[in-house]
């Protein structure tokens, strides 16, 4: 199990500069350097002034001449460096922001957002999916499993204006928008966690009667324990893994799934600041968030698969094997 | 049945009423501005004039072959993938499995619309097809290039257990070809996983193109697809004029297709996996 863990603590930088490496590739794909796609044509000392500011140039140290930055120095040193190091690495579209400023105003409303959404979708799925599961073919179960079929099928900006209208214009029950007070925090947390839920929900009922057409459950109803406690002793842990596994791509999904949200209840999140970086290819700023977001979602994907090697020790087994 | 049927006539009347549609959804009219539904205009009109109807239908027929394209590619490289990283196992299961996490690690939604923007510039670039369309099949290549994983690693993770069991054991200690196992052995093992999974990809190839178009980076106008009809549609809601045809015709279309969808894909797993309908 150590060996386990340390092989995959390893192999952590290594994946997030095969990440990196990606994402340059893909920013460097499209020509230019986004620095031109203002309203009006830049003078060109002005954007000589800037491609020097942003490391596509500099001045030489020994002749004064303005000469190209490579572009390895450029992404895999400099700006690197600017961002982590010295925190001034500026972003195109906002000119007196610094990729940093940005990040701290807004990462951190995404990201409770995106918690807050995840524990929602996770608590109230795996409920779901437990009593559907208890009640198989009764009509509890069938009305959660159809909710949980219009809940995957509704997109989620549909789903977040009607609440919207309902909730927020009808009722007057919440603000309809801005972030900062809990009422404000709990329309966008239910729009973003509902597919969720409804999709583990659907994992966790599947699982469980998976679970039930084993053995070992009629094992121990033949030892005559109480239904409840073969439900929940001895199907929910093995109904369990294909949610854990379902976790890291949820997790990415409602992460990044939330900039939807953040538009509809215009939440001062990272929403805005991606699309725009990557409509005006604003590149220092999107290789950033591609970055803290890689950090964050790998992170995350690590401590899932530990806890899925603790949960099932045939994987386990097999990761020592070798 | 009843949503096999559905499924069914959504397919044949986006599809059949193509001819009529793709010229029709882009006739402008500016005397028939924002109608509500009357009898000239059976769905109403949007903001330009444009025909409801004729947008939805079209529309329909966009969304639907975006998603049956991008789940195809998904399902394809995902079930290849895993099988064969779970089978392998070892070492190959783990450098496989490290891609999987490098590709899924990448916030995805963010990857889509990077790859969109880059792939489309190269496509244009190329002038194989009109910019229409090529943003269209970037869309489902993107979409389907990270759709995959899901299937990969639930496909992957099934094998990792299948391979345990005492019957892949019997076939090996056989002699059987790996591929003979995988294919004979595991792949029929893994249909039930394969369809559920695949008929779940396409709604949600459909609602991430929706998810696109409403942030702005999905299929341009005047290409239309549900989702960006329903987008559209939820930008212009506001507490003044409440032009709700414009929200719910796309939606109502768009949920009902992802419903029937959804519920095909029950009934196959029902089909295929016996011990689950206990």
């Amino acid at each position: 199990m150590f060996r386990f863990i340390l092989r995959r603590l390893l192999t952590f930088p290594l994946l997030l500069l095969a990440i990196y490496g990606g994402a340059v590739l893909l920013v460097t794909a499209t020509p230019g350097e986004g620095l031109e796609t203002g309203e009006k044509e830049l003078p060109p000392e002005v954007l000589q002034q800037k491609r020097i500011a942003y490391n596509y140039d500099r001045i030489s140290p020994v002749d004064g001449q303005i000469q190209p930055v490579s572009a390895w120095e450029r992404y895999f040193w400099i700006w690197p460096k600017r961002l982590l190091w010295d925190g001034d690495l500026p972003a195109h579209q906002y000119e007196d922001w610094t990729v940093v400023e940005i990040m701290r105003s807004a990462l951190p409303v995404s990201l409770q957002l995106g918690l807050l959404a995840l524990a929602v979708a996770v608590m109230l799925g795996i409920g779901v999916g437990v009593i559907s599961a208890a009640q198989r073919g009764r009509w509890l179960d069938h009305a959660s499993v159809s909710l949980c079929l219009v809940g995957i099928s509704l997109p989620t900006f549909v789903v977040g204006a009607a609440l919207l209208i309902v909730v927020g214009l009808w009722l007057r029950a919440v603000p309809v928008g801005g972030w900062g007070r809990p009422t404000q925090a709990l329309l966008p947390a239910i729009t973003l966690a509902l597919p969720y839920a409804a999709y583990i929900a659907r994992l966790t009922r599947s699982a469980m009667l998976d679970a039930y057409a084993e053995d070992y459950i009629r094992t121990a109803q033949a030892k005559g324990l109480p239904e409840w406690r073969v439900l929940l002793d001895h199907a929910l842990p093995n109904a369990l893994l294909p949610v854990l596994s379902y976790l890291g791509p949820a997790a990415a999904a409602i992460f990044t799934g939330s900039f939807v949200v953040e538009k509809i209840f215009t939440v001062p999140g990272m929403g805005t600041h991606v699309v725009e970086s990557i409509n005006n290819r604003d590149q220092s700023l999107i290789l950033a968030t591609v970055m803290v977001y890689s950090v964050f979602l790998a992170s995350f994907n690590l401590i899932v698969d530990v806890v899925y090697g603790v949960l099932d020790p045939r994987i386990r087994v097999g990761a020592k094997a070798t | 049945m009843a949503s096999l049927c559905v499924l069914g006539a959504m397919l044949a009347t986006c599809f059949l009423t193509l001819g009529w549609s793709a010229t029709a959804m882009r006739q402008t009219k500016l005397t028939a501005v924002r109608q509500a539904p009357c009898p000239t205009h059976p769905l109403g009109t949007d903001e330009l004039g444009r025909s409801l109807l004729a947008r939805t239908l079209y529309g329909g027929a966009i969304s639907l072959s975006l998603g049956l394209l991008a789940a195809g590619v998904a399902v394809v490289i995902g079930a290849g993938y895993g099988a064969v990283a779970g089978y392998l196992g070892g070492r190959w299961d783990e450098i496989m499995m490290r891609i999987v996490d490098i590709l899924y690690a990448l916030p995805y939604m963010l990857l889509v619309m990077l790859l969109t923007v880059s792939l489309g510039a190269w496509l244009e670039g190329w002038q194989l097809v009109g910019s229409e369309w090529s943003r269209f099949i970037v869309l489902a290549l993107a979409i389907g290039s990270v759709s995959w994983l899901t299937m990969a690693r639930v496909i992957r993770g099934q094998v990792l257990s299948l391979r345990e069991q005492p019957f892949v054991e019997a076939a090996r200690a056989l002699g059987l070809p790996t591929r003979r196992i995988l294919l004979r052995h595991i792949l029929p093992n893994l249909i039930g996983p394969i369809i559920v999974f695949a008929t779940l990809t396409v709604p949600q190839a459909i609602l991430q193109e929706s998810f696109l178009s409403f942030l702005g980076v999905g299929v341009q106008p005047p290409q239309a697809t549900w989702g960006s009809l329903a987008a559209d549609g939820v930008r212009m809601l506001n507490p003044v004029r409440f032009e709700w045809w414009l929200v719910a015709f796309p939606c109502v279309a768009l949920s009902a297709t992802l419903l029937a969808l959804n519920f095909v894909g029950d009934g196959l797993r029902d089909a295929f996996e016996v011990r689950s309908t206990r």
